[in-house]
């Protein structure tokens, strides 16, 4: 139950990608869904998008970024060991139709959630531009997959190593001043999430960002994934994990991913000194 | 020559053992600590073995109580078990968990002139003496029906449906979303009032009988009902609880600190987070706490954060101390492990520094005016008598409402205005054709009892249908 099946690692071995037996899950996941997962009856509850899913294989896809314990154990599986606990697809998957011309922006990890979103609004019929961003080259993942998944495809690089020398903020802006956009999407860390809805609401153009507050159980019984949408408290678990970005405060989600950043980091430490010895 | 009448009158209720409540107040072990044989013995002894027994009248599931009692008087612990489990299939739990004082020991005649019979640390003492001396039996189960039942949910309820049902010779297969069974009983109660290792035990007499338990399976999620009857199941009964925690919407309460009773609850007795570093999930250990609310889930919130260290627990709640609902065992045991009743108040926002994290309250002091449609007294704010005080820690324990998360994808299914099941309340049908509910879903959060009860009546009402039709 829950057995990996394969094993990638990327951008030297920061980032981990798991292809997950899970039938039921591989039938039913909608893109911009995700599954909660636990390494061991005694590891925390962690909520991943899912990258991938392949019903006639029966399988879906993660990929993380080693962060923390937590991902940190999950680098530690390997083919044909299970993981403890793998629920989905939870969520409210990404509305997907044909509108015309989408931005779709992704930023380290988030590239692996806007992946299925991509490819569900290319196949709708949506013209895709893709821009993605990584500090450096080496660290970007899924190229080939975004690529195929878009009309037009730009890298961004903070360190120039590849493509644009800049965020990927710039060339979204440029496009928007060129073209009619009727659809932004955008996925990555929070700052990126809040800067592209910045630009985006200036040019009233419709944003969706999807995001990742800290979760327990992932089904709605906790309110711990909680965010202020506009004026309302919605919990990401079963709201989102997508919100219109124009209307995300950003920076309380950002204070509240911090709520337990003493106890995370006791915790690798302690991790990493059981596990290099 | 005694009168044996008068005799049983004139020895005292049993008192129960309990953990010091100074060193009790900072472990996670149970506070009763069980009666001994004999004073179970003398216990059993004072109750008078009504013809017309008002206590059983008293219990949701009519335990069969002074039948099982007599056995215990006579010494024979296990056939008072054995009697428990012609009607109750988790008497470990209700010994612990059920408010007596409100169903059996409320009406019994003992008590009228003296002290009830102690039902509960009866049954609990049966229970208990079972599971630790027993020969591990379990009740027999009939002959094979060769119909399968999915039963969604595994708290009290669903495990009350799946008992019942097995010991009809049915197949059952129990859905449960977490990654152990017991819902409620074992993310939402305690462990220093219900152990999960006697969860766990109930759980593995329900496999010992023939249950089979998919534990991580979200059904409305990753299958649905209509599906699980395509794959064969002949019936479903829907216990899924009342698991959407309620927030008062005041300025602030999304500040780092404020928890929902299900988020504080779940990290602490689920995921165990009073043991990390040894366990993953962390859990704030506020040393200034307030709960909000006065139920029993806020008696767990309160002594749950003394016991996570807390120099403070204050029990914040708009009305007075007669209209707190939670079980009178409760409220006792807060108060003597050190939590403070602040009453007649009512919080108004939050405070927290430039990091988001919470440093204070402000409350508004209330009086009370005519009764509400609950019956109660409704709390009345004074103009005028707004007041701030520091804290670090809030948990928010003003009830749950219905998860839409399973009734959203269940065509058919139709819900009140709450989004709670709507089921016919003596036999737990729905509007759905082969689906029953019972529980926190059809009646909004309630006690565990009731969720057994309606159980109960459930599995009676859909036996009839798998043998002889809707």
């Amino acid at each position: 139950m829950a057995k990996i099946v394969a094993r990638e690692e990327m951008a030297q071995g920061t980032i981990i990608l798991n292809e997950i037996e899970a039938s039921r899950i591989s039938q039913k996941a909608k893109p911009g869904q995700f599954v909660i997962l636990q390494a061991d009856e005694k590891g925390e509850r962690i909520p991943l998008t899912m990258a991938d899913t392949n019903p006639e294989k029966g399988t879906i896809t993660i990929i993380y970024m080693v962060v923390g314990k937590s991902t940190a154990r999950f680098k530690n599986l390997k083919i044909g060991d299970d993981f403890y606990a793998l629920i989905g697809p939870l969520g409210t998957p990404t509305h997907v139709e044909k509108v015309g011309k989408v931005v779709c922006v992704g930023g380290g990890t988030g590239i692996a959630v806007l992946h299925p979103i991509a490819q569900a609004l290319k196949k709708a019929g949506n013209e895709v531009t893709t821009i993605l961003g990584s500090r450096s080259y080496d660290l970007l993942i899924m190229e080939e997959q975004m690529r195929a998944a878009s009309n037009h495809f730009h890298i961004c690089t903070d360190d120039g190593s590849h493509g644009h020398h800049g965020f990927v903020t710039d060339v979204m802006k440029d496009i928007l001043e060129k073209e009619d956009i009727d659809l932004v999407v955008a996925i990555g860390p929070i700052p990126m999430m809040k800067f592209c809805s910045l630009i985006t609401k200036e040019k009233n153009v419709k944003t969706l960002v999807s995001l990742n507050p800290i979760m327990v159980d992932g089904t709605g019984m906790c309110g711990c994934c909680r965010v202020t949408i506009g004026n309302d408290t919605k919990f990401a678990c079963v709201d989102g994990p997508e919100f219109d970005g124009h209307k995300v405060d950003f920076d309380e989600l950002a204070k509240r991913l911090a709520s337990y950043l003493d106890d995370e980091k006791k915790s690798l430490e302690a991790y990493e000194k059981c596990n290099t010895q | 020559m005694v009168d044996k009448k008068s005799k049983k009158i004139k020895v005292p209720r049993a008192k129960m053992p309990e953990q010091d409540p100074n060193l009790r107040r900072r472990n996670f072990d149970e506070v009763p600590l069980g009666l001994t044989p004999e004073m179970a013995i003398l216990e059993a002894s004072r109750c008078m073995q009504c013809k017309k027994p008002l206590c059983v009248e008293g219990c949701p599931v009519s335990v069969k109580i002074p039948e099982f009692i007599k056995l215990i008087a006579e010494g024979n612990f296990s056939g008072a078990t054995k009697k428990l489990w012609e009607t109750n299939a988790l008497p470990a739990v209700c010994g612990r968990v059920c408010p007596q004082e409100d169903q059996c020991e409320g009406r019994c005649i003992v008590g009228k002139k003296g002290d009830p019979v102690a039902i509960g640390y009866l049954e609990k003492f049966a229970a208990d003496w079972e599971r630790k001396n027993g020969a591990g039996e379990s009740p027999s189960v009939a002959e094979k029906t060769g119909k399968k039942v999915a039963v969604i949910g595994s708290g009290p309820s669903g495990l009350t449906v799946a008992g019942d049902l097995l010991l009809k010779g049915h197949e059952v297969t129990i859905f449960e979303a977490f990654h152990k069974p017991g819902g409620v009983l074992v993310y939402g109660i305690p462990e220093f009032r219900l152990p999960k290792e006697i969860v766990a035990s109930e759980v593995a007499a329900l496999e010992k009988m023939g249950a089979n338990i998919e534990c991580n399976s979200v059904v409305g999620a990753s299958v649905t009902i209509d599906e699980l009857f395509e794959e064969g199941y002949d019936a479903a009964y829907i216990g899924v609880g009342a698991g959407l925690p309620r927030f008062m919407n005041l300025a602030g309460e999304n500040m780092i600190g404020i928890y929902s009773a299900n988020e504080y609850l779940t990290r602490t007795n689920l995921m165990k987070g009073y043991l990390f570093p040894e366990y993953d999930t962390p859990i704030a250990r506020g040393k200034n706490v307030v709960v909000l609310g006065a139920g029993n889930v806020a008696m767990d919130s309160a002594r749950t954060a003394m016991r996570l260290g807390a120099d403070s627990v204050k029990i914040v709640y708009r009305r007075s101390r007669d209209e707190m609902p939670a079980r009178a065992e409760e409220l006792h045991h807060a108060e003597q492990e050190g939590i403070e009743f602040v009453l007649l108040t009512n919080p108004t926002q939050f405070f927290g520094d430039e990091n988001g994290r919470l440093t204070g309250m402000e409350c508004l002091k209330m009086e009370l005016g005519e009764p509400d449609d609950s019956g109660r007294r409704r709390p009345i704010p004074i103009e005028g008598s707004e007041y701030k005080f520091d804290c670090d820690l809030v948990v928010v324990s003003v009830g749950s409402n219905a998860n839409p998360l399973l009734t959203n994808s269940t065509p058919g299914l139709a819900l009140n205005r709450w989004g709670n099941i709507v089921a016919n309340p003596e036999t737990g049908k729905t509007s759905k054709r082969g689906v029953w509910a019972g529980g926190d879903i059809v009646t909004g959060a309630a006690t565990v009892i009731l969720a057994m009860g309606a159980g109960r009546a459930a599995a009676t009402s859909m036996h009839d249908y798998l043998v002889l039709g809707w």
